[in-house]
């Protein structure tokens, strides 16, 4: 038997498991036409080769039997999402989202709705045939009002479950789209009209233009419960009603909506301005942000020495912390820095320890601090219990001494908070109580790395350097006199 | 190059030299410096960051960029690992490579932001629908959150699998030194099996559906022998192993807990070893059941006895039932980590010392 070659099909349908060239659909199925229309385009605009269509969970699940050209077929409701990462993997393809109306208007509405507000450059093929095909005929979001489903065995009842979801409508609000359209396939002259849209459609892609939404009303005889004669008369006159047909944007063709209209910026228009660019990882990363050390090396004559700095979020804690720990490097020591995280960093009471260690560090929690550095009474009562035998505690003056450190641990008072605000730089308690970790000689690191990470931690406030170094030998002075 | 990073940022780093083109992600505590971080490099260089609106979405992109051939990636924390499983799943069943962060705060439910490894079962066994697995790698210091990131996409291409890198909101957070790779990896090329939008890939077909029920079964089948196979990729290491009366078994941060007990009750003269698997799926059991054959053992874990669990079933299946059945565990929950005083007095216990 002598076949007609169908453009942009497959001439047969191996795929479907069987050597012939029918397809799954019932007859008078919408999705049977559009598959025609959808490979007819594909292949009289050329683009085959180019075309990543990505399919959905439904009755357009098995596109990939006939359509000849690459694809991937995604979970339910997520053809939206998943075509956004081709396009974006691929931006010079032609990639083509087809979703039914379960999968796009309900589990998947967020996902598309949120595509098409990004600006996606994808196209996307909505079948609203008013309910869930495959799976057995249930309510869809766009069930008509009345309407006999599975699930709605008494009509659709607003009053029960809402109205139609009219998709078009509420995408149409959004900023970003430049093509949104609703075609149908109820009879000739409309199935010529959604080839043109259709053709639209790719053309939008072909030119990498942006999102594209066209939703094809279309017949679903089987859960109709109708002849295709009398299913195509409902999709042409129930439906159409319900769901009235237009383009609703081309923006190209200056057809925009009029709250749209004016200020109408398709991003895929725009160019990227904000993002400085850089030619590779060793680029990018080759600048430190902090001092330049060398990897660590072991040495296991340097003992371990675990650190614990605590006070009010803002008294710079966490970066006195992460000086320290930047002078260990400087001495090729294993170093790590752990912050308090989660609620307590916004606001309240914020911490982090520093362990220092001539070899690798095991556990990165510090239980028996060496070296506990408080600037506040609750952390001063929290943690002064767990310092080692042998520690030292250095404590702002403001604190009063409610608890005595443990036996065997000393405790320093230093007037932190009061120096800075002496010296005219509040916000330079903890370069004080650097001055105190040095000036005690708490830290067992050279004095010249614990300055040069102080200056390295002012990398992006340049004109912050030279007056802390000031500040922290004043401050040391002032301390070594006392 | 020495870079001292939060360990979130290092994954970040590590995915960038590892040639990962794409990060979908949505934001989440604590894994969200890898967000950010996400957000600020890969634009810069000429790659795509995109800001997902749900977890389900981002997995989602990833089954669309990984389709498309491309090295993608995402990160997460537990609910957002949760809704990512059944894409995790699509992923398998597709036979995409994807890498999936995971920084394992506490659960259940909203939990709070703090380190736990609660996560086990859905990190390890796969815990979304069908039998599938992942490749799953437990790093605990900054270098290995960059040094696995990039073994993560390298056994994903490899093994053509999403891979998961398995860690907690402790270490997540905790700045380290990082010493970078020499040299980025070049691309693999999957345009044998991905649509890439190009005439040699039009026929290729990415798809997790076989309608056939023996069709789906000869696949599943196939799953399984690759699961087999990637068990000469698993990976372990030992400390203070050899001779030792007790092993402490454990993965990620609480590894390096059990790291220091091992060293603190040394110094007590008492014999005590660590290991610790690196790879948790493909687990390694041999190497397990050499370094506890005969030993007394101990896990130490941040959740309710998953991995104790899991340990016990890979002894078991080893053949040493007598080290399975005694195995013993300390663990803590909820955010909260064991100490090494506890570990301690928990091994002295069980070592009648």
């Amino acid at each position: 038997m002598k076949t007609i070659e169908q453009k942009g099909m497959y001439q047969k349908f191996p795929r479907s498991g069987k050597d012939t060239r029918v397809t799954h659909y019932c007859a008078g199925c919408g999705h049977g036409i559009v598959n025609k229309l959808v490979a007819e385009c594909c292949a009289e605009m050329g683009l085959q080769d180019q075309t990543i269509f990505v399919d959905p969970v439904g009755c357009g699940v098995f596109t990939y039997y006939y359509w000849d050209a690459a694809h991937i077929s995604a979970a339910h409701g997520r053809a939206s999402a998943a075509a956004t990462g081709v396009s974006r993997a691929r931006p010079d393809a032609v990639t083509i989202a087809y979703q039914g109306d379960g999968d796009l208007g309900a589990i998947g509405f967020n996902n598309a709705f949120q595509a098409a507000s990004r600006g996606e450059k994808f196209g996307c093929i909505f079948i609203n045939n008013s309910l869930y095909g495959m799976t057995g005929g249930q309510m869809a979001p766009t069930t008509l009002e009345g309407e006999k489903t599975t699930t709605t065995p008494f009509g659709r009842d607003p009053a029960l479950t809402g109205h139609p979801l009219h998709v078009c409508e509420v995408f149409n609000q959004l900023q970003a789209p430049v093509y949104i359209a609703r075609v149908s396939v109820a009879d000739t002259k409309r199935i010529l009209q959604c080839k043109a849209a259709i053709k639209r459609l790719f053309e939008i892609q072909r030119d990498h233009k942006g999102y594209a939404l066209l939703e094809i009303l279309a017949p679903c005889p089987t859960n109709f419960r109708m002849d295709p004669l009398k299913a195509a008369d409902f999709c042409k006159n129930e439906m159409e009603t319900e769901f009235p047909l237009g383009t609703f944007r081309d923006v190209e063709k200056g057809v925009t909506p009029e709250a749209i209209g004016a200020q109408h910026q398709a991003s895929a228009a725009l160019e990227v301005k904000s993002v400085p660019h850089v030619a590779s990882c060793a680029e990018l990363f080759g600048v430190s942000d902090g001092v330049d050390a060398p990897p660590a090396e072991d040495d296991p004559s340097v003992p371990e020495r675990r650190f614990k700095f605590a006070g009010y979020g803002g008294q710079g804690i966490l970066s006195l912390g992460i000086c320290v720990a930047e002078a260990a490097r400087l001495e090729k020591r294993h170093t790590l820095w752990f912050p308090s995280y989660g609620p307590e960093q916004r606001g309240g009471s914020a911490s982090c320890s520093v362990v220092v260690s001539g070899t690798p560090i095991g556990s990165p929690t510090v239980e028996h601090p060496d070296v506990l550095v408080c600037m506040n009474q609750p952390s001063y009562e929290r943690f002064v219990g767990d310092v080692k035998k042998g520690g030292i505690v250095i404590v702002d003056a403001s604190v009063p001494i409610t608890k005595q450190p443990p036996e065997g641990v000393k405790l320093y008072q230093v007037p932190a908070i009061q120096m800075a605000e002496d010296f005219g730089v509040p916000k330079a308690a903890n370069t004080m109580m650097l001055a105190a970790l040095r000036a005690f000689k708490a830290t067992g690191l050279d004095d010249a790395h614990l300055e040069t990470a102080l200056c390295a931690s002012f990398k992006k406030k340049p004109q912050l350097v030279e007056k802390n170094r000031d500040l922290l030998h004043r401050a040391e002075t002032a301390l070594l006199n006392n | 190059m020495t870079k001292f990073v939060k360990s979130n940022e290092a994954v970040v780093m590590g995915a960038l030299y590892a040639g990962c083109d794409l990060y979908f992600g949505y934001p989440i505590t604590p894994a969200s410096e890898i967000a950010h971080g996400a957000a600020k490099w890969f634009p810069m260089l000429g790659r795509t960051f995109v800001q997902a609106e749900c977890e389900t979405a981002s997995v989602n992109m990833m089954f669309g960029a990984a389709g498309a051939g491309k090295l993608c990636m995402t990160a997460t924390s537990g609910p957002g690992f949760s809704l990512m499983q059944e894409g995790i799943s699509y992923l398998a069943g597709a036979e995409l490579p994807a890498v999936i962060v995971d920084v394992n705060r506490a659960g259940p439910g909203l939990g709070n932001v703090y380190p736990e490894q609660s996560d086990y079962t859905p990190a390890v066994k796969g815990g979304g629908h069908g039998n599938y697995q992942t490749f799953t790698l437990a790093p605990a210091s900054a270098q290995e959150m960059c040094d696995f990131t990039i073994k993560a996409f390298q056994m994903a291409a490899k093994w053509r699998t999403p891979a998961v890198v398995f860690a907690d909101g402790l270490q997540g957070q905790m700045m380290e030194a990082v010493e970078l790779p020499d040299a980025e990896l070049p691309r693999p090329d999957f345009s044998e099996w991905a649509a890439q939008g190009e005439p040699a890939t039009r026929r290729n077909l990415v798809k997790s559906i076989f309608l056939d029920a023996a069709a789906q079964e000869v696949f599943n089948e196939h799953l399984q022998r690759k699961y087999e196979d990637m068990a000469a990729d698993a990976m372990a290491e030992t400390y203070l192993a050899a001779d030792a009366e007790l092993i402490i078994v454990a993965f990620g941060i609480a590894s390096r807990v059990a790291r220091t007990t091992a060293e603190t009750l040394r110094r007590k003269g008492l014999k005590v070893g660590v290991f610790r698997p690196i790879t948790l799926n493909p687990f390694p059991r041999e190497r397990l059941a050499a370094a506890a054959k005969g030993r007394k053992i101990m896990t130490i874990e941040l959740d309710a006895g998953q991995f104790a669990d899991d340990v016990r079933l890979n002894l078991a299946k080893a053949g040493l039932g007598a080290e399975a059945a005694n195995v013993m565990m300390i663990h803590r929950m909820g955010g909260q980590v064991v100490t090494v005083d506890d570990a301690v007095k928990a091994a002295k216990m069980i070592l009648g010392k």
